[in-house]
């Protein structure tokens, strides 16, 4: 299977420091990768990246054969990516069917003009919207709560509304980040089911950010590990697992001399 | 080489860059033109220039002294009081009446040392005063309130004390007695530049020298940086926030009531209850010039203002054949404060603070 | 953490100076005595006297809030007592007046406190001790004092129907007082002579309004009415609604005729500056952008009304009113454009200021010399012909009423549209969060671009309309005050909302036409008005219900935790 996304030696730099560097990734379509790493290592700069919030100092991203690092957030988004964020940033004074209306922009077409005359069609095209719009809702599970303002919603339906708004502009490759952040092991593995199914039923292809071990093991296909900003392994969970670098990211120099590796694998 | 860039031009080519990039280059044209055109034709001799170049310095350390105080609470803040420039009309227009009384009783002609001392002090007090008026009243309540809202109290505080002063004063224009010990000029560079001016110019580098060492050395001053880079953290190191506030909201306030007084010394004329308005919105330029929060670039800022406004009009307007240049002296500054702010709104000596975060 | 009780001595001690400062800076600015001129009642109660006891009535109002849960006694006692106390910085006023002021003019004395504060005269004395000198004037001052604090404690401590009574009936009492020119206008000769007797209400129809009011707000009819609304099944609720539109209609139509001359150029302002805060709404209401220049489009729509229409010597092109509008609103959208571009990526106060800017640049450019011989200069645009319709021209404030009605209506038909479109949600989403919005796939150049446009579009159809009203067009008329009164107009009434704008111009700019004493303090009024407005209800008087709930975050409701119906499992 070919790559949809590939970065090549992307480096993101704020001033003196490095938050990205050297970042190397291939994401195989249809498929569902992950990047992990300990806080601050650089995973949702590189996130920024990719969806054109940064421009990288040094590098390249190319997405669907196309070059796309540089690229303004609107275009980039429009050629098929989307994504939903660490900290929930819903529009929060507009209605959660609003939300999603507004994820769906790409796809809408009418204009202004249009608008003013109420023509056919664009009648025609908000009715549509609006009716794929609640279709999103019930598929998130959050059936009947369209005229909710999106900040009134509980913390999980916030999280769903924000995948439900990304989902809207029907992306090729969808950008999760940390999206089981606060929800409870049951809430989790439910995430991890849907982010299958997103997979299997849709096509998309997913690029993850994750803390929760459990879903990261569970469903990705490929890993790459952050630490300081630098790619510092690749593989699949099982791989990863094994992998002292990686623990050593995570719990500090020489704990991985201290660990029984074999039982901690969770895969299956 | 060449190709490479433009190549890379093109790819990340937008029509708003496409344009500000012929708005730029458009302006050095002008620029360049007005300059050259004045240059050649010598319409002034460099008396001349020197007379209008001290003359800027001298309203730019007004303009820097009242620019501190935009800086210094957006610092804390990250809020624009707009209600500034009636700060320093507050102090400016009360002194006024103490001045003139002194001037009757011949007590300035006595000892103008002390006169002039008073009216610093009645016009600091006064100014500072209403600075805390406005930080109690209409500013702390809306500490959390989305940005537009403190901002539109500051427009109607600006109003409300504007109209305040007229009712209380009157609507008559006032002006500052000339202080006899202090008329005279000074030979500088070739021409004749007036003490009073000289005197002003010292004055304020004394105060902005006195407010850096403030801000940098003493506690209180590096408890007003912290709290300037994070409320938070500044509270959790044990600094009471809203005192550290109202001493900003102060000292911004003393700084404007001085630049009142020295006003009234460098152009005695035209007290009356709207003369904050115009000066509080230059010397905003003026801050945003030098880098809104940065106490350096206030200062530099409002001296660099002072000059452009002083000399540009005859050094480029006139070259480039308009007439009547004098008229456009104010849309000069804001022309001034519209192109800093869409080339380099972190100003000459700002950073630029953290935009964007996802 | 406990709450502390403040202590009896100290409520009564801090609303009494409240109060106290409150009534002392109306008499140091000078309210009280302009405003004394202006009889309400009889000969003897004057809108300065109102002013006055404003001050006074506060001390009681906040007095007795806080000292409410209190026995009787101590409420309307301690409010008594906090009124005496809002009377002693009046006291000591008159003693400074006397003091540096009375006494040094009769002495023929080089220093007088009036060269300073130049309200504090023999006649502001004269209303502080009711014309009686100094004794038994300021005993009565004092007494005078406390027993409006206890009124301001009757608006407070009854129970709700006497509070509805009392209030509705000073309430109608003073605005029939106020408004007695406009109830004139309305109401003919004749009723007019039987209220009014010079101006003021005569002592025996103030007693008439009062109980009139104070029976209406007694029995709460307002109440009762919507109540009765409620019950009406809601088929039939939809029908009485249009009815009330279409009377609401007629009731425009028909109205220029029924209140005169005057009040139609008044409500012609009105009705000029909801088009312009439709157009302000539409930039700072609907995408977020904080627009302090929006004069520029209403002067740029005026000029080219003059320009292309006058038949002095600056007329270029000689069209009439009807076939130059096309061109104002072409203008404004061009000129919305281009003051736009500049400002794209700036964000918040910059973005104020930097508009605020452009407004001035382009006062100062219309002034000066230099584009003179384009646009007149100082010197402005005469002789701007009135337009004509089927032979009838427009020269009345009534017919040209009948003009900016229709614009407005455009205005709001264009909004109420775009509002709902997918336009719209770009505005709102760009709003919210610029960054998101864009990563949602949004040209935040073009939405921002487009709002200035259209915004500006009707700033300028306002400036042209404007501009042939009036037939004579000056520089001095296109500053900074109209931009603020604009932003004033959409954030007092309620930003975002159509209703919201339309009280609010009635508010801010119909208001003041009717109340001409109130021009020397027109602008202290606003300045005071925004900033309560501001720390009380940001949200404006009729705001569109998003806003207020974004403005009340910390109150806001917690609906139910919904059962949770497992992610993705049903399609």
């Amino acid at each position: 299977m070919t790559a949809i996304l590939s970065s090549e030696n992307v480096t993101k730099r704020f001033g003196g420091l490095v938050a990205v560097s050297q970042f190397n990734v291939e994401v195989e379509e249809h498929s569902i990768s992950s990047v992990i790493g300990p806080n601050g290592a650089g995973k949702t700069t590189f996130f920024n990246c990719i969806t054109g919030f940064y421009v990288p100092e040094e590098g390249e991203i190319h997405f669907g054969g196309r070059t796309i690092q540089g690229l303004s957030p609107d275009l980039i988004t429009k050629s098929g990516i989307s994504r939903t964020y660490q900290n929930i940033r819903l529009f929060a004074n507009m209605t959660a069917i609003e939300n999603i209306l507004v994820g769906q922009h790409p796809l809408l077409k009418s204009t202004w003009i249009a608008a003013i005359f109420r023509t056919r069609s664009q009648q025609e095209e908000e009715a549509l919207a609006a009716e794929e719009a609640n279709r999103l809702l019930r598929y998130v599970g959050l059936t009947g709560l369209g005229d909710q303002l999106a900040h009134n919603l509980p913390y999980g339906a916030q999280r769903r509304l924000e995948i439900a708004r990304a989902l809207a502009s029907q992306p090729v490759l969808l950008l999760l980040d940390e999206p089981t952040a606060g929800m409870n092991p049951q809430e989790s593995a439910d995430m991890m089911h849907f982010i299958q199914r997103l997979r299997d039923d849709l096509g998309t292809t997913i690029l993850l950010i994750e803390h929760d071990m459990r879903v990261v093991m569970g469903i990705s296909e490929q890993i790459s590990v952050m630490d300081f900003g630098e790619k510092i392994a690749e593989g699949t969970p099982k791989e990863i697992q094994g992998n002292p670098k990686v623990i050593e990211a995570y719990l500090g120099r020489g704990a991985a001399a201290g660990l029984d590796l074999e039982s901690q694998s969770t895969v299956n | 080489m060449l190709k490479r860039s433009l190549d890379r031009y093109l790819e990340r080519f937008s029509w708003v860059t496409f344009f500000l990039d012929v708005f730029r280059i458009a302006a050095i044209i002008i620029i360049v033109l007005g300059v050259y055109n004045t240059v050649i034709e010598a319409r002034y001799t460099s008396a001349q220039w020197v007379t209008l170049i001290f003359a800027g310095l001298a309203q730019g350390s007004i303009y820097a002294l009242i620019a501190l105080g935009y800086t210094l609470v957006y610092g804390i803040l990250l809020m624009i009081n707009f209600a500034h420039g009636e700060v320093y009309m507050a102090g400016a227009f009360t002194a006024v009446f103490l001045a003139n009384y002194q001037a009757n009783s011949g007590f300035l002609a006595r000892s103008p040392f002390l006169a002039i001392l008073s009216w610093l002090a009645l016009a600091t007090l006064v100014s500072t005063g209403i600075a805390l008026l406005l930080e109690r009243v209409a500013y702390r309540p809306l500490r959390n309130a989305p940005r537009l809202v403190p901002l539109i109290t500051a427009i109607g505080a600006s109003f409300a004390l504007q109209y305040t002063f007229r009712g209380m004063y009157g609507t008559e224009f006032r002006s500052y007695p000339t202080v006899p010990a202090l008329q005279g000029t000074v030979s500088v560079f070739g021409s004749q530049v007036p003490i009073v001016q000289l005197i002003v110019i010292f004055a304020a580098i004394v105060l902005m020298v006195i407010l850096y060492f403030y801000v940098e050395r003493t506690k209180r001053g590096t408890a007003m940086r912290s709290v300037s880079e994070d409320h938070d953290v500044s509270r959790l190191m044990g600094i009471d926030i809203n005192k550290i506030i109202v001493t900003t909201f102060a000292l911004g306030g003393a700084l404007a009531g001085a630049a009142g007084i020295f006003n009234g010394l460098f152009r005695p004329q035209g007290v009356f209850f709207f003369m904050g308005f115009f000066p509080g919105l230059k010397a905003f330029t003026a801050a945003v010039l030098g880098g809104i929060g940065n106490v350096r670039g206030a200062f530099i800022g409002g001296l660099l203002l002072g000059v452009i406004e002083s000399v540009f009009p005859n050094l480029i307007l006139e070259g480039l054949g308009i007439p009547a240049a004098n008229q456009l002296r104010d849309a000069f500054g804001f022309t001034m404060l519209v192109i800093i702010l869409i080339f380099r709104p972190q100003g000459i000596f700002g950073e630029r603070l953290a935009e964007k975060k996802a | 953490m406990d709450e502390k009780r403040t202590p009896t001595w100290q409520i009564i001690l801090r609303s009494g100076l409240l109060g106290g400062v409150i009534a002392t800076y109306m008499c140091v600015i000078g309210i009280v005595e302009t405003f004394s001129e202006r009889l309400l009642i009889g000969s003897f109660f004057s809108l300065g006297e109102v002013m006055l006891v404003f001050g006074m009535v506060i001390t009681g109002v906040l007095a007795a809030r806080e000292l409410k849960g209190k026995k009787n006694y101590v409420s309307l006692g301690g409010s008594l007592l906090s009124g005496l106390i809002t009377s002693l910085p009046l006291i000591i006023l008159i003693i400074i007046t006397l003091l540096f002021v009375l006494r040094p003019a009769v002495q023929g004395a080089a220093f007088n406190l009036r060269d300073m504060f130049v309200n504090l005269s023999p006649e502001l004395v004269e209303i502080l001790t009711f014309g009686q000198g100094l004794f038994p004037g300021i005993p009565l001052l004092i007494l005078f004092s406390a027993l409006m604090a206890a009124l301001g404690a009757t608006f407070v401590l009854p129970s709700r129907r006497w509070r509805m009574g009392l209030i509705s009936g000073i309430a109608w009492t003073l605005v029939i007082g106020i408004f007695s020119d406009t109830v004139q206008q309305i109401f003919g000769r004749d009723i007019a002579s039987f209220l009014f007797l010079n101006k003021a209400l005569t002592p025996q129809a103030a007693v008439i309004v009062f109980v009139i009011a104070f029976v209406v707000g007694f029995f709460s009819v307002h109440t009762r009415v919507q109540s009765r609304w409620q019950t009406i099944p809601p088929s039939q609720q939809s029908r009485a609604r249009v009815i009330l539109l279409l009377v609401a209609l007629g009731f425009l139509l028909v109205i220029p005729w029924v209140i005169g001359l005057f009040l139609s150029q008044a409500l012609f302002m009105v009705v000029l500056f909801v088009v312009i805060g439709l157009g302000l709404n539409i930039v700072v209401g609907y995408a977020g952008l904080l627009d302090l220049g929006y004069v520029a489009f209403f002067a740029f729509g005026a000029y080219t009304m003059g320009i292309l229409t006058t038949t002095g010597a600056l007329g270029r092109g000689g069209l009439n009113f009807w076939t130059a509008i096309p061109f104002c609103i072409l203008l404004g959208v061009v000129w919305g454009l281009i003051l736009g571009f500049p400002v794209l990526r700036l964000r918040g106060d910059y973005l104020a200021i930097v508009t605020l800017g452009f407004g001035e640049i382009i006062r100062i450019l219309a002034l000066s010399d230099w584009l003179a011989p384009f646009e007149g200069g100082a010197q402005g645009v005469l002789h701007i012909p009135y337009p004509s319709f089927f032979g009838f021209t427009m020269n009345s404030p009534q017919s040209m009423y009948y003009v900016v009605v229709a614009g407005a209506f455009l205005a709001a038909f264009v909004t109420i549209r775009l509002r709902e479109s997918r336009l719209g949600r770009q505005w709102m989403a760009m709003r919210e969060d610029e960054d998101v919005a864009e990563a949602m796939g949004i040209n935040l150049v073009q939405t921002k671009l487009m709002a200035f446009a259209i915004g500006a579009s009707f700033g300028a159809l306002a400036g042209g309309v404007w501009a042939a009203r009036l037939g004579n067009i000056f520089p001095h008329s296109f500053n900074l005050l109209i931009s603020i009164l604009a932003l004033a107009v959409i954030i007092i009434g309620g930003m975002g909302s159509i209703p919201g704008v339309i009280i609010g111009a009635f508010v801010l700019v119909g208001l003041p036409e009717l109340l001409r004493e109130f021009t020397e303090y027109r602008l202290l009024m606003y300045g005071i008005l925004l900033i309560v407005m501001m720390l009380v209800r940001p949200e404006g008087l009729l705001p569109e219900a998003t806003r207020r709930r974004e403005l009340h975050a910390g109150e806001e409701e917690n609906i139910e935790p919904v059962p949770q119906t497992p992610i993705g499992s049903d399609r």
